[in-house]
């Protein structure tokens, strides 16, 4: 290669590592805040801070889902089936999305019950899409859905 | 002709106008018949999610315009470094012609991202990783066109942009991992290299179609403009004028 060539291909192979570098550190320095939401863990845990406005995830327990009939309060579990879960209080309508078994995210405030007080109710929903003449297949695999 | 010599033809100009008409032609019937047939396919044939039901569809020109956004501006980054290191004048036209479709392409992404968030997710807009990181390439693209305007001389502008080019590659695996290094409320990637999709052929198939067709409509662009670009670059030499001459005679 060309000398003077070299020459620039080392400049910029250096600016480039230098960039990269202070890019990952400051993704590494701000990894925490980084994360969009506290996991079931971290809320039973005691590491989710109470009383301040944050979002936690989870899915929802089966059978956990408590509606009240004359409003739109309803309760229910977020976990992650290893053991850690919450409790969730929200008033309003939830996302279509919303079911037992689901991914769920909830924006609002940790009471010092361990309560998590929802404002905002959000689906997350993954990657593994399927037409709805295969679910009877899935949930026989599966076995962990509630059968719809 | 040898690899070698292919390399330093394409490096100029004249030969790549005189090669890339019935090219530029390829690409452009087949991203047409490929998108005609994969939205089609997508849109009205493909089965709906369980769960989310014909909002689902909405991945056929999520994912295509997702994957064109990084794909264009790691083609930026390559001719950034063509143009740094080696000073190939192709390598300029490149930087200077694709990032309107770069930046067409993020928009299209953030817009049919929100436009299926609200449906499923019950909201149109959340600053997790993906779509935080994402917006930041729709910036790096702006910050691209606007570079180049700011300033007159046409070879400093060059390179200005080549070095964020290159840099702003730096943000293409952040927007890759973001859903594996950090809790977000997007989900997955669709495609992996590695594996399988986590769907039937009778949802993934006509959504790689898709894919294929943006990236044919992404090289028909890219030759067009360039070879526009060539022939304004180039007006004032013999074989412009004589390929003029040549065209407008009867």
């Amino acid at each position: 290669m060309h000398p003077k060539r070299r020459s620039r291909l080392l400049t910029l192979v250096f600016v480039l590592t230098g960039a990269a570098a202070a890019v990952a550190l400051m993704l590494r320095a701000a990894n925490e805040n980084l994360n969009l939401f506290y996991p079931p863990d971290q809320v039973a845990g005691g590491e989710a801070p109470v009383g301040v406005g944050i979002r936690a995830g989870g899915m929802v327990l089966e059978g956990s889902v408590n509606r009240a009939p004359d409003s739109l309060d309803v309760a229910f579990v977020l976990t992650d089936y290893q053991g850690a879960d919450f409790r969730v209080a929200y008033s309003g309508i939830l996302p279509d999305l919303f079911r037992e078994g689901q991914g769920i995210l909830v924006r609002g405030q940790l009471g010092a019950d361990g309560i998590f007080q929802a404002e905002e109710v959000l689906a997350k929903h993954d990657e593994n899409y399927m037409p709805p003449e295969l679910m009877p297949l899935a949930d026989g695999a599966a076995g962990a859905s509630d059968g719809r | 002709m040898t690899l070698k010599e292919f390399w330093h033809r394409l490096g100029s100009p004249k030969w790549f106008y005189q090669m890339s008409g019935p090219w530029q032609r390829a690409f452009a019937i087949l991203a047409v018949l490929l998108i005609v047939v994969g939205m089609a396919w997508g849109l009205a044939f493909a089965p709906p999610d369980y769960q989310q039901g014909n909002s689902f569809r909405i991945i056929y020109v999520h994912v295509p315009a997702a994957i064109l956004a990084q794909s264009v501006y790691v083609a930026l980054g390559a001719a950034g470094v063509l143009l740094l290191v080696w000073r190939m004048k192709m390598a300029q036209l490149v930087l200077e012609n694709l990032v309107g479709f770069g930046a067409w392409m993020t928009a299209l992404a953030l817009f049919s991202g929100a436009v299926w968030g609200k449906p499923t997710w019950g909201t149109w807009w959340v600053f997790d990783g993906r779509t935080t990181s994402t917006l930041v390439l729709l910036f790096l693209y702006f910050g691209l066109y606007a570079l180049r305007r700011a300033i007159p001389a046409r070879e400093a502008a060059g390179r200005a942009c080549a070095l964020l080019a290159v840099v702003g590659v730096i943000n293409i695996p952040v927007i890759k991992y973001s859903v594996e290094w950090w809790t977000t409320l997007h989900q997955g990637a669709t495609f992996k290299l590695t594996e399988a999709p986590a769907m039937p052929a009778s949802m993934w198939a006509p959504l790689l179609v898709n894919v294929l067709g943006a990236y044919c409509l992404f090289a028909a662009n890219l030759i067009a403009k360039l070879r526009t670009a060539i022939l304004r670059q180039e007006q004032g030499t013999a074989w412009v004028r004589e390929w003029a001459g040549r065209e407008a005679r009867p």
